[in-house]
């Protein structure tokens, strides 16, 4: 067999048995709650009888292992069982199954990733690049410590700067300003346009207005991944441009423009990409806190809600779907540099 | 010719660690510096906070969200409690926490990292693989995961301590011991790898040779040799536990009300913020400004231990 092949379908099979045992760790930290799960639901003044019919209900009164395997094949094709919330025996018609819950709010969430992708792959690329080849100078500088205080700032600083930038223009920061400095800095912030400070989708919000609303969220999230994004090109790039053939192609007296796309770019697109998909990695811890922040309703402020009201089957398939795409982007990121890595696709 | 009386022999004498820090400390960079100043104001009203703080952590002093003043500095909050005390008080809670979670991970995941290079066996296979599959996940997820199970529950049925606690007092105990399992697997791959990148080496294994005790060969052969990246490592890992107990914290799982907290401060008081006022800003900038402060610190050591030792 090729070797890339062969690496790659290693990679993949390593990538699988990961995914197995966080479904298995996930699963069975249900197990590990004392005195189980109807008396946390229901409370400790419980009778023995509802809290049989709770757990008749919800199949808890089987065995673990069968449960597993249950949960598992049922979570392969989509299908999480049922909600807590509303749960407890007595009314069919209350059971919510966690995939309608989770269905839309899938989407939401892969929409809001999407955009910021969208925004964030080309800005972060064009500032790698630029702060590469100005390495040292001014703009380098100034994007590095401008990164470096993104990095190092909470995502929800990050988020609620932007929320008062945004609803700060229509009445000139009266609130943050001395007195008399709101005209003065008026015609400065008028371009900013009137962005919504909350994220309010639903089910029927048209496809641009759902992208105006998700626009603040989008930025919060490119700005946190852009800053990551951009330090790796850029040491990427470094990195290749110590390279002899660039210092040949120079010396050749090829004019620097030519040296980059030509020779420097296309052995570039293979760190680069990796990258990319390390850092998209990176949006499901983002996701989580920005969709609080703006109250949008996607995945992560689902599984906040779902561990606020101890709702275990919710949280336990928003964990797996988080993990599963965690574990995917970076599989794809080791993927990519596997076939891209000149060494493994010309063996001796 | 110098009249002084130089002792001949010694050709230079070997300056102690206090000298040795000072003169690392004067050649410091600017970042560096203001990292440390940073670092110093902190600890300090951590630790003076009661002295500091004009009102208490729980004190109501006058009517909810009112704006700064002379007499309240960052304003009132949502019930009226004077944020500026809050703020402090949080330096102590959210910093001391942190600094607590930080500590049981390291010598968690130290202690167990370093015994898995120096016998590599099956304990090493076991505690790595389980570690590559909890790396695999985000601590955020994770740890949203288990709050949901509340662990420390099961210890206390385990030893008995029924009431022993409050709840608030249960909550603070969830998140570190949360926590510290998940970061200590960090620190454990960490510490694994830099002391068997050690113990391979020839002195370690004329050390083996010459018949010295595991206790030998791990204090005074390989301790000293892994110290510095470890201890760069805890300030990169106090700034990320730190961030992820604010996250937790914003989130409204972590630190719980009344207990002053950075992150549940910003969560508190968001609603002013769509009013265009920036006191919730406060407490989050606090956080950002620390982590900065650390990082500035860190890279300024991670320089300095990595290169060449001028005093050798």
């Amino acid at each position: 067999m090729h070797p890339v092949i062969r690496t790659v379908l290693q990679r993949l099979g390593l990538g699988l048995l990961t995914l197995f045992a966080v479904s298995v760790i996930i699963f069975s930290s249900l197990e590990l709650l004392p005195g189980g799960f109807a008396e946390a639901i229901l409370g400790q003044g419980a009778t023995p009888e509802t809290v049989a019919a709770f757990n008749k209900s919800l199949g808890l009164d089987r065995p673990p292992v069968t449960r597993y395997v249950e949960w598992l094949g049922g979570a392969v094709q989509g299908d999480f069982g049922k909600s807590f919330a509303g749960a407890g025996g007595w009314r069919e018609e209350n059971v919510r199954f966690v995939s309608d819950i989770i269905g839309p709010r899938f989407y939401n969430t892969f929409f809001l990733a999407a955009l910021t992708a969208l925004i964030a792959v080309p800005i972060a690329i064009a500032l790698g690049l630029f702060a590469a080849l100005y390495r040292n100078g001014w703009f380098d500088r100034i994007i590095n410590s401008v990164t470096l205080t993104t990095i190092a700032s909470p995502e929800f600083f990050v988020a609620y700067v932007l929320v008062l930038i945004a609803v700060g223009n229509k009445n000139g920061f009266a609130a943050v300003l001395p007195d008399g400095w709101g005209p003065m800095v008026k015609p400065f912030v008028s371009w900013i346009p009137d962005l919504p400070p909350l994220a309010t989708v639903s089910k029927g919000t048209p496809f641009w207005e759902h992208v105006w609303k998700a626009i603040l969220p989008a930025i919060t999230l490119t700005l946190v991944i852009v800053a990551h994004m951009m330090r790796m090109t850029r040491a990427s790039i470094i990195s290749l441009l110590a390279n002899p053939y660039i210092e040949m192609a120079k010396l050749k007296g090829l004019s620097p423009r030519q040296v980059i796309v030509r020779h420097a770019l296309p052995n570039a697109w293979a760190p680069i990409a990796t990258v990319i998909a390390f850092n998209l990695a990176y949006l499901v811890v983002g996701v989580v806190v920005v969709e609080v922040v703006f109250t949008y309703p996607g995945i992560g402020q689902l599984m906040v809600d779902s561990v606020g009201s101890r709702d275990m089957p919710v949280a336990q398939a928003c964990a797996l779907i988080f993990a599963a795409t965690y574990i995917l982007l970076n599989l794809v990121a080791d993927i990519i540099a596997i076939v891209t890595n000149p060494r493994l696709l010309h063996p001796k | 010719m110098t009249t002084e009386n130089v002792d001949i022999r010694s050709v230079r004498t070997r300056r102690s660690f206090m000298q040795n820090a000072w003169r690392a400390l004067k050649s410091a960079p600017p970042s560096a510096i203001f990292g440390m100043t940073v670092i110093a104001v902190y600890v300090l009203c951590a630790i003076f906070a009661p002295l500091i703080a004009p009102y208490g952590e729980a004190e109501v002093v006058g009517k909810a969200y009112a704006p700064a003043s002379a007499q309240n500095w960052f304003g009132l909050d949502q019930i009226g409690r004077d944020v500026f005390s809050r703020v402090l008080y949080g330096a102590r809670n959210t910093m001391g926490i942190a600094f607590l979670t930080v500590c049981i991970s390291f010598t968690l995941g130290g202690l167990l990292g370093i015994y898995a290079a120096v016998t590599r066996g099956i304990l090493d296979q076991v505690l790595s693989r389980i570690v590559d599959v909890f790396m695999s996940i985000p601590v955020l997820i994770f740890a949203l995961m288990l709050l949901a199970m509340r662990p420390f529950d099961a210890v206390e049925n385990w030893f008995g301590l029924h009431g022993t606690f409050s709840q608030g007092v249960k909550t603070i105990l969830n998140l570190i011991f949360i926590l510290a399992v998940l970061d200590s697997t960090r620190v454990f791959r960490l510490a694994r790898n830099t002391a068997l990148s050690v113990a391979v080496q020839d002195f370690v294994e004329a050390a083996r040779l010459r018949g010295e005790g595991l206790r030998w060969v791990v204090l005074r052969e390989i301790v000293p040799n892994i110290l510095p990246p470890l201890i760069a490592e805890f300030g990169l890992r106090f700034s990320f536990v730190f961030l992820t107990i604010a996250a937790l914290s914003f989130l409204g799982v972590g630190i719980q009300p009344p207990t002053a907290d950075w992150g549940s401060m910003v969560a508190e008081s968001k609603t002013l913020i769509t009013f265009g006022r920036p006191q919730p800003l406060i407490p989050a900038a606090a956080i950002a400004l620390l982590t900065v402060a650390v990082n500035f610190v860190v890279d300024w050591f991670l320089h300095k231990t990595s290169g060449l030792r001028d005093d050798k």
